[in-house]
């Protein structure tokens, strides 16, 4: 999945199109505003688009957006990264678990503009070649999803959590994944993918 | 979400400027994980977002003689991985272990969690704080209060205080500092919450240009800290109720207590009857449960919770037994 061609928003994707053609040209980009605060000028940034730039897995990626647009959103809309979903959009279902920092966090509840200058990591980054990652192929196997949408985010929180505890025990693993839901109930397979991932290191 | 300006200052003293003087007009973002939902749901729309992560003064923690001094920016998650927090305060330790998920953990802030909202379904839906019928009824007591306050609940604010970290901070004798347009200023964390008696008043002693800057915890005394928790889910679940409490003992017998109930009143919830319940005894299954009662004495239930007077009775009792027996841990109901 991963994609070599640096994307910007002047590269129209279908998503960028719908875009343009609807309400960004009534939008008009605004430099940001300086206020004076404590003797010294600070940016105020939007209501309407800013330009803003990010690091996502590796790759710069720029685009006007407003300050109210969430980190998911851009990702998904802006950059065609639609492998992180939308689902409960309340910090609370997991599926939209990206890493920021190499810390997952839920990208529903990040705003855009203050996930730049700070790597990002989407599930879009994991197979490399057109080979899954350990965690993928481990998820297929275990057959661990239904609708498959909660899959992407259980990947990225399992990964990162064995990125960073290596030795993590079985328990240890289940317990860092309650920030995650299923909502078919796929849970015994994920429990097998982290079973089999407790004895391998993840990576 | 509607439309905002954003700015992200990096002094204290920019940021106090650039929020405005009324709650409308402008929010604080820190961790967002409160916020951010809160706009989404249009419970608050603000004009101007003022993002206080990039003043790099108000992270991190620092332990010396005064205690513990925790930048209010610090997320959960370096405090839960930070070894002096479990060394020195485990009470403290276990609430925020066993806050939400690791995503939010990540991302929400300690000062967040002493200023977030309260999850009061009313009050998510719109209806403010004190939320009335049509008729000047109380919808919280007309309506399904299975959540809501059993102690504290004279008034119209129903809500519960919705912190599972702060009562443990205010049974340690938590202190914050806040800044704002006329300088510093240091509030007891017990003394910060306040019951709101109307619509215009809020559920903290915070005004709209100020921000939480630190927390101190005094340097741990001897004594016995626990932290108790009942929850429907093992997990990333808001307690029912929780229970916190501090024992100085004297040898065997208690010299002073300090018993803090969560999800109880619009406040953390610090109960007088049941420190005096336990001062001058040895802790055993007797004098916690009498503790336990004591707690609850005042209790007025609503139609839908009397069960919480149970469960808080039992979380006093179990939080008073863990601490005297040197380990603390919660519990799924």
């Amino acid at each position: 999945m991963a994609d070599d061609d640096e994307k910007t928003s002047s590269g129209v994707s279908r998503r960028e199109f719908l875009k343009i053609s609807g309400i960004a040209a009534a939008v008009p980009l605004v430099a940001p505003q300086m206020v004076e605060a404590a003797g010294e000028k600070v940016p105020v940034y939007g209501p309407g688009k800013a330009p803003m730039s990010f690091t996502i897995n590796g790759k710069r990626y720029s685009a006007q957006l407003e300050p109210r647009v969430t980190l998911l959103d851009a990702l998904r809309d802006q950059f065609d990264l639609t492998g992180s979903k939308r689902v409960c959009d309340r910090a609370e279902c997991g599926a939209c678990t990206v890493l920021l920092n190499n810390k997952p966090v839920y990208a529903c509840t990040v705003l855009a503009i203050e996930a730049q200058h700070q790597p990002i990591t989407t599930i879009e980054s994991l197979s490399q070649g057109g080979k899954l990652h350990p965690i993928q192929a481990a998820f297929v196997q275990h057959d661990a999803q239904q609708c498959g949408f909660c899959t992407p985010g259980f990947v990225m929180a399992c990964k990162s959590f064995l990125d960073q505890h290596p030795h993590a025990t079985e328990e240890q693993i289940r317990y860092h994944l309650n920030g995650n839901l299923c909502r078919c109930g796929t849970y015994k397979g994920i429990r097998e993918v982290i079973a089999q991932m407790s004895g391998t290191k993840g990576a | 979400m509607r439309a905002f300006e954003y700015t992200s200052p990096t002094t204290r003293q920019q940021a106090v400027e650039l929020l405005a003087g009324s709650w409308d007009q402008s929010a604080v973002l820190a961790g967002g994980t409160d916020l951010l939902s809160l706009m989404k749901d249009d419970v608050v729309a603000p004009k101007r977002v003022v993002n206080i992560k990039d003043i790099r003064e108000l992270h991190g923690v620092r332990f010396g003689p005064r205690g513990m001094q925790i930048g209010a920016l610090t997320s959960l998650g370096e405090l839960a991985d930070h070894p002096l927090v479990r060394q020195h305060y485990p009470a403290f330790g276990d609430a925020v272990v066993e806050a939400a998920s690791q995503q939010i953990r990540n991302m929400a802030t300690l000062g967040g969690n002493i200023c977030q909202r309260p999850r009061c379904w009313y009050f998510r839906s719109g209806f403010g704080l004190t939320p009335k019928t049509p008729e000047g009824k109380s919808l919280v007591e007309e309506g399904d209060n299975r959540y809501h306050a059993i102690l504290g609940n004279d008034g119209a604010a129903l809500f519960v205080s919705p912190s599972s970290i702060v009562p443990a901070m205010i049974a340690y004798g938590a202190r914050i500092r806040i800044a704002g347009p006329k300088g510093a200023r240091e509030v007891a964390l017990e003394k910060f919450f306040v019951i709101p008696r109307t619509e215009s008043e809020r559920e903290h002693d915070l005004r709209p240009n100020e921000i939480v800057t630190d927390v101190f915890l005094p340097p741990p005394a001897a004594g016995r800290y626990a932290h108790y928790e009942v929850r429907q889910k093992e997990s990333f679940d808001w307690p029912l109720v929780l229970a916190a409490v501090a024992l100085q003992m004297n040898g065997n017998t208690v010299r002073s207590a300090k018993v803090v109930m969560g999800y109880v009143a619009p406040v953390p919830w610090v109960s007088e009857e049941a420190a005096q319940a336990l001062v001058g005894k040895t802790v055993t299954e007797q004098t916690a449960q009498a503790a336990g009662e004591a707690a609850v004495s005042q209790a007025k239930p609503l139609s839908r919770n009397r069960y919480k007077v149970q469960l808080a009775r039992v979380a006093v009792k179990r939080a008073i037994l863990q601490a005297a027996q040197g380990k603390a841990e919660g519990g799924a109901a």
